[in-house]
């Protein structure tokens, strides 16, 4: 195995340190480390992060390859300085079996570039109707621990409460998407003044944060763990406050994009804005941006979501709904949170790293960045800018809300158990 | 004026006026023996039709042939968008075919902005209807019919009281109307059931009512949209019969109205639900003159967009169109 010496990083954005990894482990950290078998990576003004997991990603195999592959995904997730990511379940098939799970599973570890852990679907077919094997999935080789119908909420109280109870078996956890159909029917944007003055059928915000109210209490009822997918109201962040402030064991990722774009953009009628959950207004925006920075929200994810052209290039109304988000999260990350002042470096690590590892229940990621760790690292040069330039892309479609915009920040180096995935801004 | 008409937002004052009063003109055409002029000579206007919407389409041909422009009908129904293809090559076949403007009728919100904006063609777009968003041309009709009615069919409509009754969360009419009419003067009263109003109708320039009968005797137009009866199973309201009571336009209320006050409806009506059949066919109806001014307005409007800049019916038709559709 290789053996590398990064010199003069800032660990957590702290002072400037070396840091060696020799055999996928971190084997050493201190001022002026000496190493002769290892190649040398100047970090100079540069930041170490523990490795990125992402809880939230859409990597569309099986069933859509022509959109994103596991392998280009994996890809585009090593360019953002993401070491694992959880492959999302509404693939076609619906990964709601251990076969399908451990096919994707197995996927990730042929691309090298990242660990990839596939979500198992709570119900089968995302139906809403019966449980799938969870158990199964947990048994499997993909060791599933992360459960959701994501793209759809599990609306039914009584399966949703079975759902929370029976992972209980297996330290599992449900993610939710808060997203209560009958308020949602044929929704197209956040409902509000834009969405009245556009004709667009409105989304509104106590469609999601009716469903996190229940669930939370759901979640206290049975002493289970509940994670709430991308967040996007003000309204959800107070519930979760309260929930919290209980005691109860519920977690809650935003996205980049929530944390950034508003419900503005939409006058454009550019599907590239158009997501599920919609974008919202200003005042969700700042709430969200204070509730990462409290811990009231626990993690960044990315809800990337890609999808190809000819499902975008069209009228708002049939575009699909999402927006790529792995190649670009860091630099969102930066440019709302820490160059705002809200986050340091080392919230960035564990909203980004650590909180995501712990709730996904993964071991070898997340970790402190000391000696005998896994080198599972990222190096960030904070003073960069850069264009986003679709067709620069690694991932296999190209809607990004980002296009032409610069933004801050640009990951210079990925390490997955010792070894480069990414050096010099490139895949390795 | 900009090279398309998606909103009636897009509508300054000065172009409103433009419009109307260029409409004033192009109506007199209506009068002759033959009605045509030969200003749009050479120029080809698509109606590109997502919607069935006969009353719109035909509008806008015979707007587009009284100018001599030749006229290419596209209805998405029996055409390859029903076997799958998407607007923007659609979209791409019409610029191939030279569409000096497309009028687009669709039923998705944002589609004619999407067709302007996207860069698939050239020529100008005309917003013939959206989804539930606008319908540009419909507020100049209904401003030019107020116009003549209330103002001698000069000017704006500056301090005159219109109130529009009806499903208005679903009424792009209600949408255009509201913008053009605050740019033009008026003071709009939007009256419905709070489950047919907006979310964020406060910040519309108008003021909202759940009560028709407050407005009635201060109105110089009340204008009532179409209650869509298909939306009834979505609980936006508890019966037809109790709407009616409470929405619709019948002779008691008629009478509360200003003697010189005019009863409008975009059309189709449903008779007996939001307008009794007496005040549909009473002579303060403007219900056919409507359709009437509709031609003349979409006349204008497609002189304007394609390079009219002189008063339409001065153009000789010895110079040629070309001088005159710069």
């Amino acid at each position: 195995m290789s053996t590398y010496l990064i010199k003069d990083a800032k660990v957590l954005g702290g002072d400037a340190q070396d840091v060696l990894i020799r055999d996928g482990l971190i084997a050493g950290i201190g001022a002026g480390l000496t190493a002769e078998d290892a190649t040398v990576v100047d970090a100079a003004g540069q930041i170490l992060l523990p490795g990125l997991v992402d809880l939230h990603t859409h990597l569309r195999e099986p069933g859509r390859e022509d959109a994103e592959t596991v392998a280009t995904g994996a890809n585009a997730a090593a360019l953002g300085g993401f070491t694992a990511v959880h492959a999302m379940a509404n693939t076609d098939p619906v990964a709601d079996t251990a076969g399908t799970v451990e096919q994707v599973w197995r996927l990730g570890q042929e691309s090298g570039r990242c660990d990839v852990h596939p979500v198992g679907a709570v119900t089968v077919g995302l139906e809403g109707k019966r449980l799938a094997e969870l158990g199964a999935m947990a048994d499997s080789a993909a060791r599933v621990r992360v459960f959701s119908d994501d793209g759809k909420c599990v609306d039914d109280a009584v399966i949703m409460r079975r759902a929370l109870e029976y992972v209980k078996a297996f330290d599992g956890v449900v993610a939710q998407h808060a997203q209560e159909p009958r308020l949602t029917e044929g929704a197209q944007m956040n409902e509000g003044t834009v969405s009245g003055e556009l004709g667009l059928r409105g989304w509104p915000a106590v469609a999601e944060e009716s469903i996190i109210a229940r669930d939370v209490l759901l979640t206290a009822h049975v002493g289970s763990r509940l994670h709430v997918c991308h967040v996007s109201t003000a309204g959800s962040v107070e519930i979760l406050r309260w929930a919290k402030s209980k005691g109860w064991n519920v977690t809650a990722e935003v996205t980049p994009h929530h944390l950034l774009l508003t419900d503005e953009l939409v006058r454009s009628y550019d599907p590239v804005y158009k997501v599920n959950p919609p974008l919202r207004t200003a005042a969700d925006v700042t709430a969200l941006r204070e509730a990462l920075a409290d811990g009231t929200i626990d993690a960044v994810a990315t809800d990337h979501a890609p999808h190809p052209s000819e499902d975008k290039d069209c009228e708002w109304a049939v575009a699909a709904m999402g927006m790529l988000g792995l190649e670009t999260a860091l630099s969102i990350v930066q440019e709302t949170m820490v160059d705002t002042g809200l986050l340091d470096w080392a919230g960035v690590a564990d909203r980004m790293s650590t909180r995501p590892a712990d709730i996904g229940r993964l071991d070898g990621h997340g970790r402190p960045i000391a000696v005998g760790e896994p080198a599972n690292l990222v190096l960030v040069d904070p003073g960069a800018r850069r264009t986003v330039e679709p067709s620069e892309l690694a991932s296999r479609s190209r809607n990004t809300p980002y296009a032409g915009l610069v933004l801050p920040g640009r990951v210079v180096a990925t390490f997955l158990r010792g070894e480069p995935t990414v050096i010099d801004g490139k895949l390795a | 004026m900009k090279r398309h008409l998606i909103s009636a937002a897009d509508l300054t004052r000065d172009d409103a006026i433009l419009i109307l009063d260029t409409a004033e003109e192009l109506a007199h055409i209506a009068e002759r023996p033959i009605k045509k002029l030969p200003t749009l000579r050479g120029r080809t206007v698509v109606n590109l039709f997502f919607e069935d919407s006969t009353r719109t389409r035909i509008s806008f041909e015979a707007a587009a042939k009284r100018l001599s422009a030749d006229v290419i009908n596209f209805s998405a129904k029996g055409s390859s968008v029903s076997k799958g293809e998407s607007l923007k090559d659609t979209a791409l076949t019409l610029q191939a075919m030279g569409a000096d403007a497309v009028v687009i009728r669709h039923h998705a919100s944002g589609a004619p902005h999407r067709l302007a904006g996207s860069g698939w063609l050239r020529g100008s777009v005309v917003n013939a209807g959206d989804g539930t968003h606008e319908h540009p041309t419909q507020a100049l009709l209904d401003a030019f019919t107020m116009r003549r009615r209330l103002a001698g069919g000069r000017g704006d409509l500056e301090g005159r009281r219109i109130t529009l009754v009806g499903d208005v969360l679903h009424s792009r009419v209600a949408r255009s109307n509201v913008l053009l009419l605050a740019t033009l003067g008026a003071e709009v009263t939007l009256v419905a059931p709070p489950t047919l109003l907006p979310i964020g109708v406060e910040t519309w320039p108008c003021t909202v009512s759940y009560d028709l009968d407050a407005p009635l005797p201060k109105s110089d137009a009340v204008m009532m949209l179409r209650v869509q009866r298909e939306r009834m199973n979505a609980a936006f309201f508890p019966t037809e019969r109790e709407y009616s009571r409470r929405y619709g336009l019948d002779l008691r209320r008629m009478a509360m109205l200003p003697e010189h006050a005019i009863v409008m409806h975009p059309g189709p009506m449903n008779r007996g639900m939001e307008i009794a059949a007496e005040v549909a066919d009473s002579t303060r109806s403007t219900i056919v003159e409507q359709v009437t001014n509709g031609v003349s307005v979409r006349m204008a409007v497609l002189y304007l967009l394609l390079g009219g800049n002189e008063p339409a019916l001065s153009a000789p038709s010895t110079t040629g169109t070309e001088e005159i559709a710069k």
